[in-house]
């Protein structure tokens, strides 16, 4: 899957991450951070350990620089040879794939949320030093505890260690005009906002069209704002509810009031789109408040623009997931413990927290204490992406995390089903309909 | 020197000498290079997709022999049915495009025009440029905030007063795509067929000069007979590229909007890899083979036929 994609604005605003980095660096070191005195699980080094890790090449290059650094340290410390390759987002599902089957390849895979549940059979518990690292450090946020523990239980299977999030994004100036101090959390006086900003000439903009990230965020949102939900606790398909008509006929609704032309957006659009002005809100990473901080010309824009929660929050379950970072290691390692004190190490506050501030917050925290770090301290503007860790949804909720939940988002099955609404192709029931019977043939052998 | 010496014997060779004068030996090492690499690196993929067609496997899983199940499904499959429909409009549409088009420029070139070698070259650019990097300059020129298109008609000359949405709709996204492909695929087509028009012997037309044929009958009766056997070759391996075309789609548009535009080779990749449902993505993917192998005996015997190609009076 490879083109632009959301990864490239990512790369534009690398400058900026480094020159803010450079500032909020000069703070004294992790001190805001509350750690309590716990000690650590033991786990004694092998002789002559050497490890190798895959996770996920940078967007930012602070995020690679800060990596290498703290993996140095490791080795200083303990001797243990440890070797990091950065691998291509897309490839490093079918990388996790191959080391799984074979029995061979890497002793510590950083990949994506869902990769250790497919393969739980093949990689070590977690449990001893999951529970460390909570204690030490505040409790982990809902979101890493759901991807780290095994589905149903309390065993842990991987080390959660950052969660990319979402907000809205958008023009404070155009939001006020409309009528509205800040967004609003009820859906109808969004709808209303949205009405308002499309006559004033500042519409939103919300991606329908095939783009992984945006795109399944659209989708997503507008379902789970509606209480709607995909499959069941079990994994049986529960899309056709009433709340999934619910929320195709408000997205048919909310779909007039967007720019035109967002059938067809992609994950790179809706930046391209706010940064140039045409749009005054839309859902995305931070990554366009990078753009326009690392680039002068930007500079207004930057001022005007905020972020908020996305709407359709019932009390603080705010309707909103985020991609996580998910740390693993496989049984077929000849260093365990090696492998287990690598993970411990990074995580650590003293590694942990220049990794969070130097990336700007890209990462967001798993561990709850780091809500305290300076890294938030240095613009208020980015402090919804802090919160990555505290959303309550995950893909494919309210099912078991697996396979297929990672198959309807990469088929854009609900994506299809508010384009096909919105475009007027199909009526709500139509094409809940059509989606039931794709996510039901994907889910036939899971849950 | 005493001739009565001199032994008529011939050596005996020695074994590997002997091993290699064997005919069937000799005939085994030789193809043995050509025979290995087309088994690992064709036979066995070709075989491997198959048998996955057959299986309900998935990436990183163990799949289990399900027969038909998966054709039986993709029967009943909207998106799929879609899909193949899109994808013989696009192969057919695309493909006289470039065919009328192409045949066009190479007739022109043939002529003796100033800067000629000069003007080849550039014609060959489109194809030159990776489909990738061409995919995303059509992204930018069909986007629906920032085409140039749109701006000139829009901004510029104020024809318009609302932006083209070119990829927003399904008929418009299916006609930018195919344009897109028309684009890209001219140059194969006009250099080839100005190759082939460059075989034929200039006497021929001198001839029907004198006789007062008219361009139309010299085109109609020299041009397009003896063109038609390179037309063959080049019609089929357009209508394969064609065919099995992904990264224009998949740059563009992929398979959007509302899965208006996927073609075959997009929707096996997207359930097949991201969707991990290798074998449900591997029976998209056979069920492209029966008509690969219909479009290539298509060209091959209506197009090749020998009487088209010699005039048809003459069996």
């Amino acid at each position: 899957m490879d083109r632009i994609t959301r990864r490239d604005t990512f790369r534009m605003g690398a400058g900026a991450a480094l020159g803010t980095a450079a500032l909020v660096d000069a703070a004294p070191a992790h001190a805001a951070v509350p750690v309590a005195n716990v000690a650590p699980p033991n786990q004694p080094i092998e002789a002559g350990a050497s490890i190798r890790v895959i996770r996920p090449s940078k967007f930012i290059d602070a995020d690679e620089t800060v990596w290498n650094e703290n993996q140095e340290k490791f080795i200083k410390a303990t001797g243990v040879q440890v070797r990091t390759d950065y691998v291509g987002w897309e490839d490093i599902r079918a990388q996790v794939a191959v080391a799984a089957r074979t029995g061979a390849g890497p002793d510590v895979v950083a990949g994506w949320a869902a990769d250790p549940h497919l393969y739980s059979d093949k990689i070590l518990d977690m449990t001893e030093l999951a529970e460390y690292l909570g204690k030490k450090y505040g409790g982990w946020g809902p979101l890493p505890e759901r991807f780290g523990k095994k589905f149903g239980t309390n065993q842990w299977i991987s080390i959660p260690m950052g969660c990319g999030g979402g907000a809205m994004v958008y023009r404070k100036s155009w939001v006020n005009e409309a009528g509205y101090a800040s967004i609003p959390n009820e859906l109808d006086r969004f709808l209303d906002l949205c009405r308002k900003m499309q006559k004033a000439g500042h519409p939103a903009g919300f991606a329908l069209g095939n783009a992984v990230g945006d795109g399944n965020g659209t989708a997503s949102w507008l379902l789970w704002s509606h209480g709607g939900y995909q499959v069941d606790e079990k994994g049986a398909v529960t899309i056709t509810r009433k709340e999934t008509i619910d929320a195709l006929k408000y997205g048919a609704e909310l779909y007039k009031t967007l720019i035109p032309g967002t059938l067809s957006w992609l994950d790179p659009s809706n930046n391209k789109a706010y940064i140039s002005e045409e749009v005054g809100m839309t859902p995305n990473g931070v990554s366009i408040y990078f753009v326009l901080k690392s680039d002068p010309k930007y500079a207004a824009i930057a001022l005007d623009t905020q972020h908020a929660r996305m709407p359709g929050a019932v009390g603080t379950r705010y309707p909103e997931t985020a991609n996580v970072l998910n740390a693993m290691v496989f049984k077929h390692t000849k260093f365990p413990n090696a492998s287990k004190e690598f993970l411990r190490f990074m995580m650590e506050v003293e590694q942990y927290d220049p990794w969070l501030t130097r990336c700007l917050g890209y990462w967001a925290h798993p561990l709850l204490a780091f809500d305290k770090s300076a890294a938030w301290d240095g613009d208020p503007k980015i402090l919804p992406y802090r919160d990555a860790q505290k959303m309550p949804y995950w893909i494919g909720y309210k099912g078991p995390i697996s396979s297929a939940s990672g198959a309807v988002d990469a088929e854009y099955v609900l994506v299809q089903m508010f384009a096909s609404v919105c475009s007027g192709q199909a009526t709500p029931q139509e094409a809940a309909k059509e989606a039931e019977r794709r996510i039901a043939r994907i889910y036939r052998r899971a849950g | 020197m005493d001739a009565s010496t001199w032994v008529a014997k011939r050596p005996t060779p020695s074994a590997l000498a002997q091993l290699f004068d064997n005919k069937a030996f000799l005939i085994a090492v030789c193809l043995f290079p050509a025979v290995g690499l087309l088994l690992v690196f064709l036979t066995y993929p070709l075989g491997l997709g198959i048998y996955l067609a057959f299986t309900d496997t998935e990436i990183g899983g163990n799949g289990h022999w399900i027969g038909l199940e998966n054709f039986e499904y993709l029967l009943t499959d909207r998106i799929f049915i879609n899909s193949v429909w899109n994808t013989m409009f696009y192969t057919f549409v695309a493909t006289v495009g470039k065919f009328a088009l192409g045949l066009w420029l190479a007739l022109l070139l043939n002529h003796h025009i100033p800067f000629q070698s000069a003007i080849r070259a550039i014609i060959l650019l489109p194809y030159i440029v990776p489909t990738v990097l061409s995919a995303i300059a059509f992204w930018w020129i069909y986007d629906p905030q920032f085409s140039i298109i749109s701006y000139v008609v829009v901004d510029q000359l104020h024809l318009r007063d609302k932006y083209f949405d070119f990829l927003g709709e399904p008929w418009p996204a299916r006609w930018s795509l195919i344009v897109a492909n028309i684009w890209r695929g001219i140059p194969f087509v006009a250099i080839t067929l100005l190759a082939g028009l460059q075989t034929i012997s200039p006497s021929l037309y001198e001839a029907a000069m004198l006789d007062g044929a008219s361009p139309w009958q010299q085109f109609r009766r020299i041009t397009a007979p003896l063109l038609m056997p390179i037309l063959a070759i080049v019609m089929t391996f357009s209508v394969l590229f064609t065919f099995t075309d992904f990264q224009l789609v998949y740059a563009i548009t992929r398979g959007g909007p509302i899965n208006s535009t996927h073609l075959m080779a997009t929707l096996a990749f997207q359930r097949g890899i991201p969707g991990a449902q290798l074998g449900e993505g591997a029976a998209i993917a056979v069920a492209m083979i029966p008509f690969l192998i219909f479009a290539t005996l298509f060209s091959y015997y209506a197009l090749g036929n020998r009487k088209w190609q010699q005039g048809s009076d003459n069996d």
